[in-house]
């Protein structure tokens, strides 16, 4: 017998209760509640660093924070890197880039989370490998809670997706707070 | 900082790190023995004690913002308990959709297989250099020394792990590895290993070391190792959760991931993860998520390869047993460890096994009844584990049963035989007892006298408990049983 077929025949062994359907699991939505401010609230606490939209100029606040950025490398299409990568790029050779700049997919008000799937950062290191990383969010694309989150669609259409919620963080040594801890040092967000 | 505060830290730094448990082999592990070191490196005791408490605090206010949190538990609990009964089920959805998905699927009945096929795909793929995020599964296995042995690098990517890797030292923690360690202990293992400067320990300048000298192992790596916090059976997907981002590097960067996993890790669907998710970082840090949740449903492009190991080892036996069966429920938050007053005084270690504090307690002895004889007598009942524990378990009940059971086998040594024999009555009705204990005041005002403070309680005896006993042990036992002529040993 396989190992495979010899533990689950021990597995089927041990269970004899039959078989009911578990309940689907509520939403807890709450009521009243602001989506985005709970957002914005969680997002900070969380160490994110949220960017002003100025109206004249939407997006002068990411530029302003790339305007002395040796490696910029961006995949929106509203902001210009110097940087370019494409899907087949090798995930270690990411290393370099000082500033990346990516959508989101969405983003989770309960825990100031964004999700970036592999699509989002075109290759998967580009969450990771650069120092820094700058997100835009569309304000429409902002779920209530968790339960919300897990309901996407994203999570059944690619093979890798992750919800950031604020920068690489350890608190590891005398439970002192460091941002940047093998991640990015920092994570921005920019409604647009 | 107070000159209060600045005395204990100065103390803290000049003190020496206390160790843990003596190991040697099979011989049952004396957990008073290494707790009592403990308490005498009073800084670190009071520092540790704190850090935990504190993740404790910080624990119950996020639960005092969730509004369904106890309806959150019960159905956490009730999810685990539904794919547990159905575990068999749930494996061959989720095998079927991993490899639907490009993901190979291996079983392994016990460590020693886990570790063998991990190695086995390594050598295919000409490994020199694994990079790993923590996983309590791999350190359940030994599986970095049995990679080491193949003479295959292995990195720690996560820092506290890391630290503990470079000290040679087990996690002290499952959640904190290296909560135990003052600054000074990670500059001096860094000094040795890592080539940091002496005498700094700038905190910032430590994890600035690991960061900078993790990242080029990272960047080369041909093989990447994560745990799995969840096993998704409706989508095939392995979920890992970190603050440091280490498994999204890890799993990413080098071609090759591999996951070990405990087969006990499924859960049906995408709305039960969710429940999980709102549980786990805020029970285990008390923060409302880990900084990465991350999601891995099959290999990535660019050739990426994915390969996930279900590993039994031991837990197809647990589920057979209905006493213990609950264990299997765990989702290693740690909540357990920092709210139990035992765990907080006498450190990780002192336990000598991979799982220490309350849930170390009900899960070692499954793995080898001797060897962890002592463990579940370093508890005092108080039952504050099972108020926390996100998913419900009675660890409690659990770890006095363990004692019932390790009696039976004749696993007690022979003071715990005594006792145990006085306490017979109350074990010979478990529902008497149950009430007793079922609910955490309650257990320490009506628990009876002797089964708090005796030398079964090996807690008991010398700590501070919230109130002192009108009459020890000693003298109720000689009062009650002495007398009466009821001893037999
Ligand atoms: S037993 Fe409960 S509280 Fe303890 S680690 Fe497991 S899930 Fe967390």
């Amino acid at each position: 017998m396989s190992n495979r077929d010899l533990i689950l025949n021990r597995i089927r062994h041990a269970c004899t209760v039959e078989y009911v359907e578990l309940s689907s699991v509520p939403f807890f939505h709450q009521k009243n509640l602001d989506i985005l401010d709970k957002f914005k609230k969680v997002f900070t606490e969380m160490g994110g660093e949220w960017l002003d939209k100025d109206l004249k100029n939407p997006l002068k606040a990411v530029n302003d924070k790339l305007a002395s950025a040796k490696n910029i490398c961006s995949v929106v299409s509203e902001v210009k890197g110097n940087y370019e990568i494409t899907s087949q790029s090798s995930p270690n050779s990411l290393h370099d880039i000082d500033f990346a700049v990516v959508r989101a997919s969405f983003g989770v008000a309960e825990t100031g989370s964004i999700c970036l799937t592999e699509k989002d950062l075109v290759v998967n290191t580009l969450g990771y490998l650069p120092q820094h990383l700058i997100v835009l969010l569309d304000p429409k694309e902002i779920v209530e809670n968790l339960h919300d989150a897990y309901a996407r669609p994203e999570w059944k259409i690619y093979h890798y997706a992750a919800l950031h919620s604020g920068p690489s963080a350890t608190a590891d040594i005398e439970g002192v707070l460091i941002r940047g801890a093998q991640g990015v040092r920092s994570l921005s967000l920019l409604l647009f | 900082m107070s000159v209060n505060m600045n005395l204990n830290d100065d103390a803290l730094q000049h003190e020496t790190e206390p160790k843990g448990a003596i190991i040697n082999g099979n011989k049952p592990i004396d957990q008073l023995e290494a707790a009592n070191r403990f308490i005498l490196a009073q800084a670190h005791e009071k520092m540790h004690d704190n850090r935990l408490w504190d993740l404790r605090k910080k624990r119950d206010a996020q639960m005092h913002l969730i509004p369904e949190w106890e309806e959150l538990r019960q159905l956490a609990s009730d999810i685990k308990e539904h794919t547990l009964e159905h575990l068999a089920y749930y494996l061959e959805i989720f095998e079927k959709n991993a490899k639907a998905n490009g993901i190979h699927v291996y079983w392994a009945i016990d460590a020693e297989e886990c570790n063998a096929i991990a190695i086995k795909i390594m050598k295919d793929h000409k490994t020199r250099t694994l990079v790993k995020s923590k996983s309590m599964l791999g350190e359940e296995c030994g599986l970095r020394h049995a990679v080491e042995k193949e003479g295959i690098i292995v990195i720690e990517t996560d820092l506290g792990e890391r630290i503990q890797q470079l000290d040679n030292e087990d996690p002290s923690h499952v959640v904190v590895p290296a909560v135990h360690k003052s600054r000074t202990d990670v500059s001096r293992v860094f000094t040795k290993t890592l080539n940091a400067q002496a005498g700094n320990n700038d905190i910032h300048y430590l994890a600035e070391t690991q960061r900078e000298t993790n990242r080029p192992y990272i960047l080369k790596a041909e093989a990447g190792m994560t745990g799995g916090n969840f096993l998704v059976a409706e989508t095939g997907a392995v979920v890992v959760c970190t603050n440091e981002g280490n498994a999204d590097l890890s799993a990413n960067t080098p071609k090759l991931h591999i996951v070990t996993v405990g087969i006990e890790k499924v859960i049906p669907k995408l709305e039960h993860l969710a429940v999980f998710i709102r549980l786990l970082s805020r029970s285990a840090l008390g923060s409302p998520i880990t900084q990465y949740t991350s999601y891995f449903r099959g290999p990535r492009q660019q050739g990426g390869e994915m390969h996930v190991i279900l590993v039994d080892n031991t837990r197809s036996t647990r589920l057979a047993d209905k006493q213990f069966k609950a264990g299997l429920k765990c989702i290693r938050c740690g909540a357990c460890m920092n709210t139990c007053p035992v765990f907080r005084r006498s450190g990780g270690l002192s336990y000598g096994s991979t799982y220490a504090g309350p849930i170390g307690l009900i899960l070692s002895p499954g793995y080898n009844k001797h060897k962890f004889r002592n463990l579940p007598f370093a508890s005092t009942l108080n039952g504050s584990c099972a108020n926390v524990c996100p998913v419900k378990i009675n660890i409690h009940e659990q770890i006095f049963t363990w004692r019932v059971v390790l009696a039976e086998k004749g696993e007690l040594s022979f003071t715990k035989r005594v006792m145990m024999q006085a306490a017979g009555k109350i074990l010979a009705h478990p529902s008497l007892y149950r009430a007793a204990i079922s609910n955490a005041d309650r257990a320490l005002k009506y628990l009876p006298h002797f089964l708090v403070y005796n030398n079964l309680n090996t807690w008991g005896r010398q700590r501070d408990l919230p109130f002192t006993p009108k009459e020890t042990f000693h003298s109720w036992y000689e009062r009650n049983y002495m007398k009466k002529g009821k001893v037999h040993e």
